[in-house]
């Protein structure tokens, strides 16, 4: 099994990716619905990815 | 203000319905949840939802290889003070919910020390998320195996 060697930004991104689609598909009835919460989500991650690394930093300096 | 009233109350009534209604034959629901449980996205492709059940498998298998390349670690079931209880065998039923990926897994040998390292740490939270991410698969199985949902 190759190893996999990820930052914290790309491991986070790609859990994003992975949890945002099958909430898309559990949470919602039409496709149409799906594929706008799933990106909603996937949206939210991001802004709170980067909100909480931007406080990390700043909280460090 | 009206007709705001007017929908919420019958949202409300429509909810309560959903809630009375009762739980189908075993026989319809089981299979699709234990194929669900086994295989990520198998439920939805007995249900014929074959779409849905390829990026269900697709996202759980995705994830949970991802945790396997970046070594995380398996949770073991241990008791002791209420956090060691909670975070052990919690993870062990989050690892357990990936099915056939787990079982195979530990069958063939995967067995990481718990190592300090934020690769690895993600790796370990991989492993539980994508057994987690099943459970809501499962979830969705079972509605749509007893007719709550298309």
């Amino acid at each position: 099994m190759p190893k996999m060697t990820l930052s914290h930004f790309e491991a986070a991104f790609l859990f994003s990716v992975f949890t945002s689609v099958v909430l898309g598909i559990v949470t919602k009835r039409t496709d149409r619905e799906r594929l706008q919460y799933g990106l909603y989500t996937f949206g939210m991650f991001l802004v709170a990815l980067f909100g909480i690394g931007w406080l990390m930093f700043l909280g460090h300096r | 203000m009206a007709p705001v009233r007017t929908v919420l109350h019958s949202e409300k009534v429509a909810k309560q319905k959903e809630e009375k209604r009762p739980l189908p034959p075993v026989g319809v629901w089981a299979p699709a949840v234990a194929l669900g449980w086994l295989v990520p996205g198998g439920g939805h492709f007995l249900l014929k939802r074959n779409g849905r059940g390829a990026l269900l498998m697709l996202c759980v298998a995705g994830m949970f290889l991802c945790g396997l390349m970046m070594r995380g670690a398996m949770f073991q079931p241990q008791t002791g003070d209420l956090l060691t209880t909670l975070i052990n065998t919690g993870g062990f039923i989050g690892d357990l919910c990936s099915g056939a990926l787990y079982l195979l897994s530990v069958w063939l040998g995967y067995s990481q020390p718990d190592t300090a390292g934020h690769v690895h740490d993600y790796g370990t939270k991989f492993l539980v998320a994508a057994g987690l991410l099943n459970l809501l698969a499962v979830v969705d199985a079972f509605e749509i195996a007893a007719g709550r949902k298309d």
